[in-house]
């Protein structure tokens, strides 16, 4: 019971926000009940969301997938496609993805982990970058092409449409934050959940013991898609419309930047992570068109123009000295993240 | 007949260049158990190194320029991918996984940097007339820079055998990629093993970079990364560590993506190689060589 | 007298497994210090710890240097030479350039080891992979000869040869024994009994027994409490 008070209490309080007319200098350039603000924290919250359900994959079962970006980009084009091209409702579109969604990782993931280590890694990114593929040629003319299209946002219920309704897409992405936490937790301490960390530990162990790995990856890889396609279509909602950039082996890795950063299979480092790495990346965008650091000298200011810059070196950093993630710098324990990904990769 | 010829011809070109690619990931990854994602970023900044010898030399003649340049970007991304090894990778010895993901970093803050730079844009880098100019051969109109790749592709295949079978570095490199603990047990320190091969590497990565600047005309940020997704996708067709299952594995890429461009439609090609090696990692995880460091 | 080896409280860690658990013994110079236990107890594992392969702590100190923080191949180039359980020559290089990848600074005794392994010279360009099980140890202790290595580490050199190369086996040690110190893990109790002078007894990571060869081996009660032959 303990261990609900913290979650609740956090997420009790973001759920407050869009109530709190307050001003975060530096930290936010509007108020906090801004729209402009209400949208950023809402893309945090869904690539705290996303960067979780990878980190269910990765930091729990030790699966090192680079093909994570594929069922999030199913949920965002996807539902997209349904709407806008075929006219379909809202809630049907959400329930045709979802099953879409459901469908494509159990196939494609029931024939990815017939391999394992290295070589599950490179099927994964086999099967997202012929994803990614498609979405550029542009099949039938429903997914844009290279620049995508927007959302016919006559479908979207009218409360998640306009300015005034962000504070509505924030709650959307809060719930799906909160989703994602309650459901990884959940089933990572139950009992294929333990079976999960057990396989990452040793998987050897667990086939002696009788036990079928392939199920239990199975299981985890499903789940941690499918909570990835929902994390697509809260980011549709959000975005408006569908780009390729979601589409790209560049997305996945930064996902596995977020989750690093975080702290790996830890209970808030993933989260943490993508919330901060998506707070960085906006923020920094703006800041580099900013007085400051235009006045810098070229060499400085240049770089720091590109957030991904800063990001790969802030990745660097934490890579070099601080392999435990963001997370570690508050406990003293030893840093776990390691071992895990060391094992994810030498099967 | 002719568009056959021209389409082997050019699936043989697009091989070279995944081979000079994919031979460096392969050495790397077979010594040292590394993934190295940088690896694109070693052909970027040879690329730009070209283009930027290239822009500084305006008034001496096209081929010098290009020549001049040319030897410029190689030192530069061999020095560079040293450099990585020594400083980012040597210092996270034993620590696997970090090393793989500090290329990772590095791939995405050299293409950041790249772009901040000199931009998002393409480049136009100045190519010797001759490599502009076509051959005849069989009704075909091949584009001379075709030759060049290839012929650079085997004349590297050729200096790596001949390194990895005459010379005592190169033994050290056939048999870590074997069993790296059991070379350090006969008393030989791997780590210059592995610096020398990450040079190698860049070095292979920087003529890929020369080369795919003279195949498309131009430089820019996104080369690197797209060029060495496919040289990823060739090493595991071939086998990590094998060097001539990767020059097997470049042609079989090169050629199927460019037969599916055409004969099927285009950007078929790509998804056809994607979906090679899915099918041969599951029918066969090993990959063509049957070895798997 | 300080043993050309000594080794203080050295204890390996893998993964959950504690598999030295605090190990004490001497390897005095000169003869052959047979290093005995049944399966499992951790004496390859001891081995190389004393070489780094493996992560270890406590004490090793190697002809009065302290070489426990030291990398292998420092070790090694202090004339150490290591023949491991599973031969591990490389096969996919030839005979003559297992032998030569072994070569180090100082004087290669080429005479020596193909004195002792004619069919090595015959088999120079031969995969060391298409050799037998015995030719692999041929080369495997041949490389550990060519240089001028004070000790030698050897283990179980006898492992599936058939008897009569477990003979030729014993009979090079018994040479080499007089040209270094040889510590020797085996489960052969004949060969130990032909070419060992010390021996240390393990069990379940920790040293049981040490003492003379000679004296182990006759006290059958004892051999077969620590030996587990029965």
């Amino acid at each position: 019971m303990r261990r609900l008070v913290v979650p609740v209490a956090l997420f009790a309080a973001l759920a407050l926000v869009p109530r709190l007319a307050v001003d975060v200098p530096y930290v936010f350039q509007y108020g906090l009940n801004s729209p402009g603000t209400l949208q950023l924290l809402a893309l945090c919250l869904v690539f705290a969301g996303l960067a979780l359900s990878y980190d269910l994959l990765f930091g729990f079962t030790g699966l090192l997938s680079f093909g994570h970006a594929l069922y999030f980009a199913i949920g965002v084009y996807v539902a997209a496609i349904a709407m806008t091209r075929w006219h379909w409702g809202f809630w049907e579109s959400v329930g045709f993805t979802a099953l879409v969604g459901l469908v494509v990782a159990t196939v494609l993931s029931a024939v990815s982990l017939r391999v394992t280590g290295i070589a599950f890694a490179m099927v994964t990114l086999a099967f997202a970058q012929a994803g990614s593929i498609l979405a550029f040629k542009n099949p039938y003319k429903w997914t844009g092409g290279e620049e995508g299209f927007g959302v016919d946002y006559h479908q979207l219920p009218a409360w998640t449409v306009g300015i005034l309704n962000t504070k509505h897409l924030y709650w959307i992405a809060l719930v799906y934050a909160a989703l994602v936490f309650a459901i990884v937790q959940w089933a990572v301490s139950s009992s294929p959940g333990h079976l999960w960390q057990a396989i990452r530990e040793n998987e050897l162990r667990v086939q002696v013991l009788g036990m079928r790995p392939y199920l239990y990856k199975l299981m985890s890889c499903v789940l941690a898609s499918f909570l990835a396609t929902a994390g697509g279509v809260v980011y549709l909602l959000l975005l408006g419309g569908a780009t390729t950039e979601v589409t790209t082996a560049n997305f996945t890795l930064t996902l596995l930047l977020m989750v690093v950063i975080g702290g790996a299979g830890t209970r808030w480092g993933a989260m943490l992570g993508g919330f901060l790495y998506t707070y960085a990346n906006q923020r920094l965008g703006d800041l580099s068109s900013s007085h400051a650091v235009e006045s810098l000298p070229a060499v400085i200011s240049t770089p720091l123009q590109q957030p991904l810059f800063v990001l790969g070196v802030l990745f660097i950093l934490v890579v070099f000295f601080v392999p435990g993630g963001l997370v570690q710098l508050f406990r003293q324990r030893r840093p776990k993240t390691v071992q895990r990904l060391q094992e994810a990769v030498q099967r | 007949m002719s568009t056959f010829l021209l389409l082997s011809i050019t699936g043989l070109g697009l091989g070279a260049m995944y081979f000079l690619i994919a031979s460096g990931l392969s050495l790397i990854y077979g010594l040292m158990g590394v993934l190295n994602f940088a690896h694109g970023a070693f052909l970027t900044v040879g690329a730009y190194a070209l283009w930027f010898t290239e822009s500084k030399l305006g008034d001496v003649s096209l081929n010098a320029r290009f020549l001049i340049a040319a030897i410029v970007s190689l030192a530069v991304a061999t020095v560079f991918a040293a450099l990585v090894e020594l400083l980012l990778i040597r210092p996270l010895y034993g620590r696997h996984i970090e090393q793989v993901l500090v290329t990772v970093g590095l791939a995405l803050v050299v293409t950041a940097l790249v772009t901040a730079i000199w931009g998002n844009d393409a480049r136009v880098v100045a190519v010797p007339t001759w490599a502009g100019n076509t051959t005849t051969i069989g009704g075909a109109h091949i584009p001379n820079d075709r030759w060049i790749e290839i012929i650079t592709a085997l004349v590297v295949l050729l200096g790596l055998e001949l390194f990895l079978k005459r010379t005592r570095y190169g033994l050290i490199i056939r048999a870590g990629v074997e069993n790296r603990a059991m070379v350090t047990a006969l008393g030989i320190d791997v780590r210059r093993a592995f610096t020398l091969v990450f040079a190698i590497g860049g070095l292979a990565a920087g003529i890929a970079g020369v080369l795919s600047s003279v195949y498309f005309t131009t430089v820019d940020p996104q080369h690197g990364t797209a060029l060495v997704i496919f040289a990823f996708i060739v090493v595991v067709i071939g086998g990590l560590g094998s060097l001539r299952g990767t020059a097997m594995a470049a042609v079989v890429v090169g050629l199927v993506q460019q037969y599916a461009n055409y004969y099927a439609s285009s950007g078929l090609g790509d998804l056809s190689v994607v979906l090679l090696l899915g099918a041969v990692l599951l029918v066969r995880p090993r990959g063509l060589s049957g070895s798997f460091a | 007298m300080a043993g050309l080896i000594e080794v203080r409280d050295l204890h390996v860690r893998l993964g959950q497994s504690h598999i030295l658990q605090g190990i004490n013994f001497d390897v005095p110079e000169g003869g052959v210090t047979a290093l005995l236990g049944r399966n499992g107890v951790g004496k390859t594992t001891t081995l190389r710890a004393l070489l780094g392969l493996v992560e270890r702590s406590g004490v090793v100190r190697y002809g009065g240097a302290d070489i426990t923080h030291m990398a292998t191949h420092r070790i090694v180039q202090r004339g150490v030479g290591y023949v491991p359980e599973d031969r591990d020559v490389f096969s996919v290089l030839t005979v003559e350039e297992n032998l030569r990848l072994a070569e180090r600074d100082g004087e290669v005794r080429y005479d020596l080891v193909y004195d002792l392994f004619p069919e090595l010279r015959e088999r120079s360009k031969q995969l060391a992979g298409t050799l037998s099980g015995g030719q692999q140890q041929m080369v495997a202790i041949g490389r550990a000869l060519l240089n001028d290595n004070r000790v030698l580490l050897v283990d179980e050199p006898t492992k599936g040869l058939a008897p009569l190369l477990v003979t030729e086996v014993a009979r090079v040690l018994e040479r080499v024994s007089e040209l270094a110190t040889v510590l020797l893990v085996e489960q052969n109790l004949g060969v130990v009994a032909r070419v060992a002078r010390d021996a240390v007894v393990l069990d379940t990571g920790r040293v049981v027994h040490t003492g003379p060869a000679k004296e182990l081996l006759a006290d059958t009660a004892m051999v077969n409490r620590m030996l587990g032959v029965g």
